[in-house]
């Protein structure tokens, strides 16, 4: 259908031509925006239409443009009102969610990434711990120990073969300060040659110091050490 | 707030001083608007663009001043007439300049036709948008905007401004 056939001052317009501001505007699907670009290359009278609309389409530009801008009343008002407006109460899920955020927030990001591995080193570590309960249904030579802090009964050892070694090497749980950087951990668990073998329960971690049992002057003394440590909140003795 | 008011308030301002015609009303409006959106920033769902959503507030306030300047009985021909300071559109016809010409006879739209011609020219909104602004299913954005364009012909002849079209 020719546009220029129309008297289309008479008649329903067609969808194309329906369509041209918004070609014109760029808002169009891709798939009309073909449909208008198809028409437009078989219809020079919709081409002449289209000429027309992208003049208007710039002088409405430029006549918006002359409107100039509001003065700084209005914002002063705006913010002013804002000001004025009682404080709103966050919902009690707002609340929850803004303390989670609040704890996260308070370790930095390397800290909270070393919290996630240990997290995920713990995990390893049930996975073991249910294994070896598995495994020690079996006649075996194994041995297993729970490694959960609630069980006084049942002191917490390190999962290990019995390969006949009775004394263990020091540990202690340790709470390192909030602000504590991963370097700074890192660089703690060097000079003391510790490992850490369980964590965070409640934020603590559970470190070993060395391979070798210790004296019982020596470990109390890395411990009295480890506690003037200024990354390190809490460290206590634990078997 | 800041940097939503910093991003948006001059299209909200223009697109509320083209509906009351009164720069002081227009400033009242946008901090109404900013204030609403304040107010109802929980309600806002991400399904439409920020703007879309400020422009049907805009709106709404707009229209709402216009019945309320019309309580008090300044109607739209006296807000024309205390706007109107340039030449009419034959005058600036004679000047041969069209353009000129042009955005005489858009000011001189009737406020409906006026909204949606800002809308998808200045504004850049789609089909989907206007009708979601303005409240009116997608057909008659599309009818609407070509009756408006029709009627800016008719003004245009009759300043002696001939486009080709219609």
């Amino acid at each position: 259908m020719m546009a220029a056939n129309r008297q289309m001052l008479d008649q329903e317009p067609s969808e194309i031509e329906m369509l041209l501001p918004f070609h014109a505007a760029g808002t169009l699907s891709a798939r009309d925006a073909r449909r208008v670009e198809d028409a437009l290359a078989g219809d020079p009278e919709l081409a002449r239409q289209y000429a027309v609309i992208r003049e208007e389409y710039a002088e409405t530009i430029s006549l918006n443009e002359t409107l100039g801008a509001p003065s700084a009343r209005a914002m002063q008002k705006l913010f002013a009102a804002i000001e004025a407006e009682p404080e709103r109460k966050p919902s009690r899920s707002v609340r929850l969610s803004a303390k989670v955020s609040e704890f996260f927030a308070r370790m930095s990001p390397r800290t909270l990434a070393w919290s996630a591995s240990l997290g995920a080193a713990a995990l390893l570590l049930q996975a073991g711990v249910i294994g070896a309960v598995l495994m020690s249904k079996q006649t075996s030579s194994f041995e297993t120990a729970s490694l959960s802090l609630n069980e006084p009964s049942s002191p917490a050892a390190p999962i290990t073969r019995d390969l006949g070694v009775s004394a263990a090497p020091p540990r202690a749980l340790v709470r390192f300060a909030p602000e504590a950087r991963v370097a700074d951990i890192t660089a703690l668990l060097d000079n003391y040659q510790a490992s850490i073998i369980d964590g965070a329960k409640g934020g603590m971690f559970r470190l070993q110091f060395g391979n070798k049992a210790m004296g019982k002057d020596e470990a109390a003394s890395l411990l009295s050490r480890l506690q003037r440590e200024k990354i390190v909140g809490l460290a206590v003795a634990t078997p | 707030m800041q940097v939503l008011y910093g991003r948006h308030h001059v299209r909200v301002f223009r697109f509320g001083l083209r509906l009351v015609r009164d720069e002081q009303i227009a400033e009242d409006l946008i901090s109404e608007v900013f204030l609403d959106v304040w107010r109802q920033a929980g309600k806002f769902e991400g399904r439409s663009a920020v703007t879309t959503w400020l422009l049907a507030i805009t709106r709404f306030k707009a229209l709402s001043a216009l019945r309320r300047r019309k309580d008090v009985g300044l109607d739209d021909e006296t807000a024309n007439a205390i706007e109107d300071t340039s030449d009419d559109p034959e005058v600036a016809a004679q000047k041969k300049d069209t353009g000129e010409a042009l955005r005489k006879c858009l000011t001189a739209l009737s406020p409906e036709h006026r909204e949606i011609v800002d809308l998808v020219y200045y504004h850049e909104k789609s089909v989907e948008e206007v009708a979601e602004i303005v409240g009116i299913p997608e057909n008659t954005v599309k009818t609407r905007l070509f009756y408006a364009r029709k009627k800016l012909a008719e003004l245009l002849k009759a300043a002696g401004i001939e486009r080709g079209w219609p």
